[in-house]
């Protein structure tokens, strides 16, 4: 191969393909990854292949340890532990895609409105940013969910509306700073519209940040969640998640003698969050190879 | 200096009078109407009555002359009634779990910081060790675990299965107040509260110290023959110390965050619980009453920080 072909095909990949290339070097980020795909496969599929149903109830075993029939052992009025695990997986990524989503256009759309809007608008969001960034989270938390109760809706708007200043605050450095280059510029020059520099320049620099955030992100809703509804504040019983699972160890007899009952949801928000934090981190090593440390 | 600090103070207060309008707002939103709080639900009560009612206590005025009437009762300390608790005054209520859980926070993040200070030297020093690794390993661990988690896991761990510590609360029932006492309520609860901290602390510290190591002076005590003890102390730790100074202030909501449910699950007798209580009753008026007092100390630390981070770092522009 020639010089020239070599230099072609080297710069024909393109930064995202190079970003994935490094990621895919990355060995804890791809265990990261495995782990997160197992997870979600079993999550998805469980009622093909496991035979009990999330709220279905056995009366004949109520707070049975582990057994061969029903692995994770079954609760207080005979709910197999296992089947409301995988319920509880479904609806906790559930709550904290949705929510993630609805954050990260939030972030990126209040973001783009501080960086092109004028310095009063730019003043006036920033200061709510900061405001909402210096006071602690779980207590907006506890307000938000106070006023919108219980249920997979309202989590799901009280985690999104949360989540949204830090990205909204990166996504305006880098719009502040695109602003200036050269080929927006001649863009606008031609009479390129808000929608068009938006979409067509400012989201696909913002590609990265985007990624990188909706994936750490989607780990901190999870806990969020959890956090909730361990209080007893997001999603209410009977419908299963990893943090109303973990609210029954707030009664000292299940803590004590039905170590099941909670220790298999605490260990899967564990798995799933230390995973998805991997992925996270290895995106954004590869995205930004100067981050390294 | 002191324009620094009155500038500071002024964007803090703006940043009070903000919240209290987020949250004055935010429970003007709550479902159900204000007036039923004032209601007794066994006496019949006209339509004709209950707008009386209703004019008496301004809640038919537009909303930000409410907000300006509830502002100006809230500065003079009169934060409303609960409607939960039998009518008590909300501000008495909030001001006696305030030091519970300064108490519980304080020793938590005593405990991170030294904690998290001393690993993140060993880790600096020995780095690509096995000790590092472990160390980092940990601290992964750490910052993934969500408090209520390792809440949990310490209760069972210490005090179920090896009746290390007591399980909860703050002090024996009905025994006499001693020290000693408190303690052993306190040092479970305060040790599993520091972890994300110490984790957080113990990743910054190292990487801080690791450029510090770098540079010139360091390199210049070391030629000079400075035992490297010392130099690590002495030279390298007090600056590398600078950002994790930063740190500690801007992360202290997130130990707010932990401590409420470090305290729910060791009912702890705090501000935590007693929000997490009020959220359960939906009891507006200590929603309100704990949110801003919580927000105000925040607020306050994260000036204080800055002060003490300008204070301690000479080449901080201050003025």
């Amino acid at each position: 191969m020639s010089a020239a072909a070599i230099q072609a095909t080297v710069v024909r990949k393109g930064p995202i393909a190079r970003a994935l290339g490094r990621f895919a070097l990355n060995r804890v980020a791809l265990v990261g990854l495995i782990a997160l795909v197992v997870i979600v496969a079993a999550v998805l599929t469980y009622p093909l292949w496991w035979s009990y149903a999330p709220n279905q109830i056995d009366l004949r075993a109520l707070n049975k340890g582990p057994s061969a029939s029903h692995w994770f052992g079954t609760d207080g009025v005979g709910r197999d532990v296992f089947a409301r695990l995988m319920q509880g997986g479904r609806i906790s990524l559930l709550v904290a895609v949705t929510s993630v989503a609805i954050s990260t256009i939030i972030g990126f759309l209040v973001g783009a409105v501080s960086s092109f809007g004028g310095r009063v608008v730019d003043g006036a969001v920033m200061r709510l940013v900061d405001l909402a960034m210096t006071l602690p989270p779980v207590i907006f938390l506890l307000v938000l969910a106070s006023i919108a109760g219980t249920g997979i809706l309202p989590t799901i708007l009280v985690i999104s509306l949360l989540s949204w200043p830090v990205l909204s605050r990166m996504v305006r450095a880098r719009l502040l700073e695109l602003r200036e280059r050269d080929f927006v510029i001649a863009a606008r020059g031609m009479g390129a519209g808000m929608g068009h520099l938006l979409l067509r320049h400012g989201l696909p620099n913002c590609i990265d940040i985007l990624v990188v955030y909706a994936t750490l992100q989607i780990a901190n809703a999870i806990l969020l969640e959890a956090g909730l509804s361990f209080l007893g504040l997001g999603i209410a019983p009977p419908e299963a998640s990893w943090g109303n699972m973990l609210n029954a160890a707030r009664s000292t007899v299940v803590l004590e003698q039905y170590v099941w009952q909670w220790m298999f949801p605490g260990a899967a928000l564990v798995i799933t969050v230390l995973a998805i934090n991997f992925v996270g981190d290895g995106l954004r090593d590869a995205f930004d190879p100067r981050s390294e440390l | 200096m002191l324009t620094y600090i009155s500038r500071r103070l002024a964007t803090g207060l703006l940043m009070l009078v903000a919240l209290s309008m987020l949250v004055f707002a935010l429970l003007r939103l709550a479902p159900g109407d204000p007036i039923d709080a004032y209601i007794n639900p066994n006496v019949a009560m006209s339509q004709a009555e209950m707008d009386a009612l209703r004019a008496r206590l301004g809640f038919d005025q537009p909303l930000p002359i409410q907000y300006l009437a509830w502002l100006r009762a809230a500065v003079t300390g009169d934060l409303g009634f609960s409607i939960q608790r039998n009518g008590v005054e909300v501000l008495p209520l909030v001001l006696e779990r305030i030091g519970p859980t300064i108490l519980l926070m304080a020793a938590g993040l005593a405990i991170a910081i030294m904690a998290g200070i001393a690993a993140g030297i060993v880790s600096a020093v020995r780095r690509n060790s096995a000790t590092d690794l472990g160390l980092s390993v940990a601290a992964f661990f750490g910052i993934s675990s969500p408090a209520f988690l390792t809440a949990i896991l310490g209760l069972y761990l210490f005090s179920v299965v090896l009746r290390w510590a007591p399980s909860g609360g703050m002090l024996t029932p009905g025994a006499p107040f001693t020290v000693g006492d408190l303690l052993a309520h306190l040092i479970l609860p305060a040790c599993l509260l520091s972890i994300g901290h110490a984790a957080l602390i113990m990743r910054y510290m190292r990487a801080s110290l690791l450029e510090v190591l770098n540079q010139d002076y360091v390199r210049t005590a070391r030629a000079k023959g400075v035992k490297e003890f010392w130099v690590i102390i002495k030279h390298a730790t007090r600056n590398a110390l600078l950002p994790v100074v930063t740190l500690i202030g801007s992360t202290i909501g997130i130990a707010v965050g932990g401590a409420i449910f470090i305290e729910s699950v060791f009912n702890w007798p705090g501000m935590g619980l007693l929000l997490v209580n009020a959220v359960d009753t939906r009891d507006y008026p200590v929603i309100m009453g704990a949110t801003l007092i919580i927000g105000a100390c925040v607020i306050l630390v994260n000036i204080l920080t800055d002060i003490v981070y300008a204070a301690i770092d000479p080449r901080i522009q201050v003025a």
